[in-house]
């Protein structure tokens, strides 16, 4: 065994022990906090690195390089509950990928939250949500991974809410946490049917795991409700789990709200890990949705149904993207736009696809994310676009990263990581025409809509002039402190040279993850359709800019109470996206009218029936009682006490004989010496 | 002779002065010549009966009237050491005061 795997646990535990140690240290201890957990965090970073080395190292031809390590649990009567961790490309890249971002998040934090009074509170938060992460990444068991899934939800629900004085953080931390548990309540069912199906939960443990061919030939070959293969319908309930982290339609009501948080949280969890885990769910248990009895996997059911969620998720949040104004929300449907590329990639072309898109979307979507907090605190707290403008002139440190994050974003061909991820999805997805050409179409709108709501974002924060000094009462924006803009440069340069890791050309990000050696071969490049999906994907994103530069580069309002262009245009369309189309009023009309009604059906009846009922058998215990009471206090008492109180009398009238006067005695008892007399004399 | 019923008559009166002392007087000394005198009158009774009764039959009657008088000396011995030590105890002779044995 290897030195990366033995060690691999320091990977989660240590943010896990920070987590603990923040958590006893008195509020002012800032210092010592942020020292730990950015301590941690460094350990888990190496621990990650040294891992992804030895992973590196090995070069295996066929299969990709994996080495797990298996423990018992406990022991329930013959079987045992096994954990364990594994380590293989995807969890070497993840563990690298959190620790890495989450380092830079960390460090950017300690300038964001400085003036923030439960600054420690925030980092023991913080370190717990990073361990929770990267104990879900390394997880070699189903149950290990739902652990730490549910603890990954749990510090969401606390750093969502974490300026809970703000009843929109408090409300938004209940809905992000109860939307989410809809879906895990899916993942639960399906994990336990899978291990009623296989017997265990672990991923791999030589050829006896759920995922290796002998168990998964199992639950093929078992049929279900509606001829449906068990492997299927389990994949479908775990893939509600994914839907409900991922922000996939119809769960994805819960991550825009989630930028109520602090803006580092929305970094970190709303961009890079947590609701990229729904993503990693479905890439670890990919053999699983892929399982078919027979026929290419690409025809898998639950592969199927991933392309559909994400790619109609893609293009849905994206058009609602269009119409926000709120700097963060339009990041936030961003991402979940991006998470629907994401589950499309994994849909059409295997795992590795979408978890390259991942891997490049965490790094940009994190910079972007970074540079809007950083935009939001030089702007004193605005976050409505509508009252920036023109903050390239005062934060041009902040501008330039921003631009590379959001031309990363949009798909700005050959030099940015975004166009390689989005390519070789919307190459997938046309080789994917044999089943369906939609998700092309569609993959290829949503990338249209990226473009253009992304350049819409930037010439109405960076461009024109700056329209938020009345509303700041006359305060000029400034460029953030260093330790804020370094993060930033660090982000950049990831969303920059990443890409190059999985073109076309050169396809190692593919090859390493599925476990192929990749080479260099400049002629798959002019292969039949690689240079046009290129092509087209880089006019899409060209005529996107270019539709939203002319729209709105050029004339920008210099009013924030002026309508936007769109508005003006189409008032009724503009405003139904602005309204996020009207999604959360569906559901508050449909399924939360249901549950009210459900509560008060069940309040009615609870109040009436079963209410009247124990009322009814208390109140015979009462009578009954009472009669009890009557029967004690007149009969039983009424004849001891009448006893007693003989005895006390009689023995009072007897004492007054014992008055212990000699005299009195010696009279007794000549009267009764005379009585003797007179009788004896009688008879 | 002095016939059986003088005697009687006298023992009687002699009784009952001593019975009657012994109730109504409040000195424990009293009482305790009351008690005397009602033992004597017992005695005189024993000595009247055994010199009316069929003679020649022993001096059992004697024998009774000197045991009793014997006996009496050491009861009027020990009921005067009572009194003198209920006196030191509670510096009264009243019997009245003396009803520590109350119930």
């Amino acid at each position: 065994m290897s030195w990366a795997i033995q060690n691999l646990f320091w990977a989660p535990l240590a943010p896990f022990l920070a987590a603990g140690l923040i958590a006893i240290a008195r509020r002012q201890q800032r210092s010592y906090a942020a020292a730990l957990a950015v301590g941690a965090m460094t350990i888990s970073l190496f621990v990650s690195v040294a891992a992804l080395v030895t992973v590196l190292r090995a070069h295996p031809q066929t299969a990709p390089y994996r080495e797990y390590f298996n423990f018992v649990w406990f022991q329930l009567g013959d079987g045992a509950l096994q954990l364990g961790w594994v380590l293989d490309p995807l969890t070497a890249l993840m563990s690298v990928m959190v620790s890495l971002v989450g380092l830079a998040i960390f460090v950017y934090s300690i300038g964001y939250m400085a003036h923030d009074e439960n600054f420690t509170r925030f980092f023991c938060f913080m370190s717990l949500f990073a361990g929770a992460m990267l104990g879900l990444v390394i997880a070699n068991s189903l149950l290990l991974l739902f652990i730490c899934w549910e603890l990954v939800g749990v510090s969401s629900y606390l750093l969502i809410g974490f300026w809970h004085q703000r009843p929109a953080a408090a409300a938004a931390a209940k809905k992000a946490f109860i939307t989410t548990r809809i879906g895990d309540m899916g993942f639960l069912l399906g994990m336990v049917w899978l291990y009623s199906e296989t017997g265990t939960l672990l991923f791999y443990n030589g050829g006896k795991g759920c995922l290796e061919a002998g168990a998964l030939g199992r639950v093929v070959s078992g049929l279900t409700i509606g001829g449906m293969a068990v492997s299927t319908a389990i994949a479908l309930l775990i893939f509600c789990g994914a839907i409900g982290k991922s922000g996939q339609l119809p769960l994805h009501v819960w991550l825009p709200d989630a930028m109520e948080g602090p803006t580092p949280v929305s970094a970190l969890i709303h961009a890079a890990t947590m609701v990229a885990a729904g993503v990693f769910l479905v890439a670890r248990l990919f053999p699983l949705f892929a399982a078919t009895s027979g026929g290419p996997a690409i025809l898998a059911t639950p592969l199927q149904v991933v392309t559909w969620v994400g790619s109609l998720t893609a293009v849905f949040a994206a058009l609602i993207a269009v119409a926000q104004t709120d700097i963060k929300r339009i990041l936030a449907y961003s991402t979940v736009s991006q998470l629907g590329f994401m589950m499309m990639g994994i849909g059409v072309g295997g795992f590795a696809v979408g978890i390259f898109h991942l891997i490049t979307h965490a790094f940009f979507k994190a910079l972007l994310f970074l540079g809007a907090g950083s935009v939001i605190h030089g702007c004193n707290g605005q976050q409505d676009i509508r009252f920036m403008g023109g903050l390239r002139r005062f934060m041009p440190l902040t501008f330039a990263t921003y631009a590379i994050g959001m031309m990363a974003l949009a798909g700005v061909p050959l030099f940015f990581s975004g166009f390689w991820s989005k390519d070789e999805i919307l190459h997938s997805a046309l080789k994917y025409s044999e089943v369906s050409q939609w998700p092309f179409f569609l993959g290829l709108f949503g990338a249209l809509l990226t473009a253009f709501y992304m350049t819409r974002q930037m010439c109405y924060v960076f461009f024109g002039q700056y329209r938020g000094a009345e509303k700041a009462g006359g305060a000029h924006p400034h460029e953030s402190p260093p330790v804020m803009t370094v993060p930033l440069i660090v982000l950049s340069v990831g969303a920059v040279m990443l890409g190059f890791l999985g073109t076309p050309a050169w396809p190692w990000f593919d090859s390493w993850l599925t476990g192929h050696h990749a080479r260099l071969d400049w002629g798959a490049l002019f292969e039949k359709h690689t240079l046009s999906v290129m092509a087209l994907s880089a006019a899409t994103v060209a005529a996107g800019i270019a539709q939203a530069w002319w729209l709105y580069g050029k004339r920008l309002p210099a009013n924030p109470e002026t309508k936007d262009i769109l508005e003006e245009a189409f008032p009724r369309l503009f405003n139904l996206l602005r309204r996020k189309l009207f999604v959360d009023e569906f559901y508050e009309a449909t399924l939360i009218r249901l549950n009210r009604w459900a509560a008060i059906v069940c309040d009615t009846f609870d109040r009436f029936v079963w209410q009247g009922i124990v009322m009814l058998a208390a109140y015979t215990i009462i009578g009954v009682s009472w009669l009890g009471r009557f029967t004690d206090d007149y009969i039983v008492n009424g004849g001891f006490n009448g006893g007693c109180e003989t005895i006390r009398k009689g023995g009072g009238w007897m004492s007054t004989l014992q008055s212990g006067n000699v005299q009195s005695w010696l009279r007794t008892i000549g009267l009764a010496l005379a009585a003797l007399v007179i009788y004896l004399s009688w008879a | 002779m002095t016939p059986l019923p003088y005697y009687l008559v006298l023992s009687s009166l002699l009784f009952i002065i001593g019975l009657a002392g012994a109730i109504t007087r409040r000195n424990a000394i009293i009482v305790l010549i009351g008690i005397e005198l009602m033992l004597n009158a017992a005695n005189l009774n024993f000595i009247a009966f055994w010199r009316h009764g069929v003679s020649g039959q022993g001096n059992a009657g004697l024998m009774f009237a000197l045991f009793s008088i014997a006996i009496a000396a050491a009861e009027v011995a020990v009921g005067l050491a009572l009194i003198i030590a209920i006196y030191r105890h509670r510096k009264t002779l009243d019997l009245n005061r003396v009803n520590s044995l109350k119930g």
